[in-house]
């Protein structure tokens, strides 16, 4: 049995899933490590991608139009980082409790409307498959990288946009000196509240684009806790990805490609119980941490930390 | 004017025009009804938008919360169900209280509270025939429950300590881990005939219930609080002597306060950090136990509504005192047995997420004093 699993066309499959996985990782994780660079763990992504993908998925079934809910998603998105900021740049609060809270109010509402509004669980219509003329009839590399729903074309552009974002411009610059050294960028003038609060919409925007990229795009179908996780994974990507955006995306294909490789392994009738295999991507996000804290990696010294100024 | 080339000055924060502006001055002394006051404030706030959000979606406010309340507080049969409910929230608050008091964030309550209940089947399941005594069963059984509860909180308390690993991110990690290793076992091996559960546990492994003992005294009918509830009670008489009356205790609320005070005075962080983490595992692990024995009497898959998660507002909210906990859990025992009754089904928990952050800010009010000033 295990032969099937190298053969070409399910290797082929393999790759294609694991790059259209990563999609939702991709989001989350590059919005999160803007967060985390300005000085601010937002552990509510988890809660913020699953209003994001109801928003989404009820947008889609109500009226047939992506774009919209594509947009009422990252809208959404971008309100309930408003709420991180408010929560842990204005009133100073303990960053990874809070987080906890805007993850349950996130389970709790989207579960919530979606019994409300829609009750039993019916599939939509979600981005179609887009093939790049071309680049899409090349053997192998084609159904894998070039024929995907052009989220996921997105979330790879995403990746260099924030290298260059983070590296090359004033904001990016000003990013990371709030999240280094606040008391310095305080004293050159620079706004710490309001960089921080630009960041952490940043990343509640892009995890509301993570959880529409889930329910509209990848999935089509929205139920009670779609996510199982996976936001918190992309916080610990960032960890893994040492704050470096190309790392991150490494990280987030080494995960989707783990997942994409663990659903193949069920299709193929492989004897493996689910609920071990179920596993598999957790354990591997705390096997990831423990390599992440054994390289010497540059964390933005005023993570998790209020800033106060001095008198 | 001349030109002048000097540092620059800083430019004014540019913010909302408004005809006041507002500024946090620092307090320098808490009164001490002050973080009670902002408690309370921030639980009505909460009860406060959760019924905006239910007048929204077209519910009415008031009649939900009085079903809560009554299906919760209505008579002594619902409120020994909410007591019920408050158990293993006692259990996994403390689960919270302990390490948060050195500022480890234990979120994994959830997953050692699953940990808890599989260690107590696992002695069920092996260990002996149906009729061996109570008196065996049940110490062994929290024996196992609270040590393999630990066993859940050593792993990301080792990484934390010796590996600088965040342990937020490693308990929530567990969390997962804990759901898919249960449900491993009750859909695989432990499951009775392909269903997803094990066979009901024989008599002697059930934790005593008030109802048991309604023969001998007729008010107890239909009473179903079980012995999980003193286990509870016990654990925060003991929790609260650990935290005010032993060297231990001291190191954790130094740990807390000023951790760099702590490494100077000698105490052993690394040390420290694994053993509340176990400790706290096993509390969470012991409610487990108490949740398998005392009230479902097998285990199957989600045995709990998220009671670790809850368990951390539970601590906020008791202002990690140990013996407010047991109130706290009661209320919020009663906002989950309320909520079975009325529909729709996530109020309750988006309710507690309302709270938890309502909480948490409201603390804002305790450090500093708001000022408002008039614009100039």
């Amino acid at each position: 049995m295990l032969e099937q699993l190298f053969a070409p066309a399910v290797i082929i499959g393999i790759l294609a899933s694991g790059i259209q996985l990563a999609t939702p990782y991709l989001y989350a994780a590059v919005g999160e490590m803007f967060s985390q660079i300005s000085g601010v763990l937002n552990l509510g992504v988890e809660g913020v991608m699953l209003m994001g993908a109801f928003i989404a998925y009820y947008a889609v079934l109500r009226t047939d139009n992506l774009l919209l809910g594509l947009a009422l998603a990252a809208l959404t998105g971008a309100l309930m980082g408003l709420m991180t900021a408010v929560i842990s740049v204005t009133l100073k609060a303990e960053q990874g409790i809070s987080g906890i809270g805007i993850y349950l109010f996130g389970l709790g509402l989207s579960d919530l409307l979606f019994l409300v509004l829609v009750g039993t669980p019916k599939a939509i219509v979600g981005f179609p498959e887009l093939d790049l003329p071309v680049l899409s009839g090349l053997p192998a590399l084609g159904p894998i990288l070039f024929s995907q729903n052009i989220l996921v074309y997105f979330a790879f552009a995403c990746v260099p946009l924030a290298w260059f974002i983070l590296n090359k411009t004033t904001l990016g610059l000003k990013v990371r000196a709030v999240g280094q050294t606040p008391e310095a960028a305080d004293s050159l003038g620079i706004s710490v509240a309001r960089v921080r609060y630009i960041a952490v919409i940043v990343a509640g925007t892009m995890a509301g684009i993570a959880g529409a990229s889930l329910s509209i795009g990848l999935l089509n179908i929205f139920q009670q806790n779609l996510t199982s996780g996976l936001g918190f994974i992309a916080v610990a990507l960032v960890y893994f990805g040492g704050w470096r955006p190309f790392r991150v995306m490494l990280g987030a294909l080494l995960f989707s490609m783990v997942n994409a490789l663990q659903l193949w392994i069920q299709t193929l009738g492989i004897a493996l119980p689910s609920d071990i295999a179920g596993m598999l991507p957790y354990i591997l996000t705390i096997i990831a941490l423990i390599f992440a804290a054994r390289q010497i990696v540059t964390q933005p010294t005023a993570l998790t930390k209020p800033f106060e100024r001095g008198e | 004017m001349t030109e002048t080339i000097s540092t620059p000055k800083p430019r004014p924060a540019r913010g909302p025009r408004l005809p006041f502006s507002v500024a946090l001055e620092p307090r320098l002394r808490i009164p001490k009804w002050l973080p009670w006051a902002t408690s309370l404030g921030s639980v009505a706030l909460a009860l406060l938008l959760t019924a905006l959000i239910l007048l929204y979606v077209g519910g009415n406010p008031l009649t939900s919360f009085r079903a809560i309340y009554l299906a919760a507080f209505g008579n002594l049969g619902v409120f020994s169900d909410t007591l019920v409910k408050a158990t293993p929230l006692i259990l996994t608050g403390l689960a919270c209280l302990l390490p948060f008091r050195m500022r480890l964030w234990n979120i994994g309550a959830e997953g050692q509270f699953y940990l808890g209940a599989w260690g107590a089947t696992l002695i069920v399941e092996t260990l002996f025939g149906k009729d061996a005594s109570p008196w065996l069963f049940i110490p062994l059984m929290a024996l196992s429950g609270f040590g393999f509860g630990a066993l859940w909180g050593f792993i990301p308390g080792l990484l934390k300590a010796r590996l600088n690993v965040n342990e937020i991110i490693t308990t929530l990690m567990l969390n997962y881990i804990a759901l898919f290793f249960v449900a491993y076992w009750v859909f695989g091996p432990w499951s009775e005939r392909g269903f997803q559960m094990t066979p009901t546990f024989p008599r002697a492994a059930w934790l005593p219930r008030l109802a048991d003992y309604a023969t001998v005294f007729k008010p107890f009918s239909g009473l179903t609080v079980h012995l999980g509830f003193v286990f509870a009670v016990l654990a925060c008489a003991a929790v609260w002597y650990l935290l005010t009356h032993t060297r231990f205790g001291y190191e954790i609320r130094l740990i807390g306060d000023n951790p760099n005070a702590a490494q100077y005075a000698g105490v052993r962080i690394a040390l420290m950090t694994i053993m509340v983490m176990m400790l706290a595992g096993g509390l969470a692990g012991l409610g487990g136990m108490s949740e398998v024995t005392g009230v479902v009497h097998r285990l199957q898959d989600r045995i709990s509504p998220g009671y670790g998660f809850t368990a951390i507002i539970v601590a906020w909210l008791a202002k990690l005192n140990p013996w407010a906990v047991i109130p706290v859990a009661i209320l919020f025992g009663g906002l989950i047995i309320g909520s079975r009754e009325i529909q729709p089904s996530g109020i309750a928990r988006m309710l507690q997420g309302i709270l938890l952050f309502t909480l948490i800010s409201s603390e804002v009010l305790n450090r500093y004093r708001i000022k408002f000033e008039r614009a100039k």
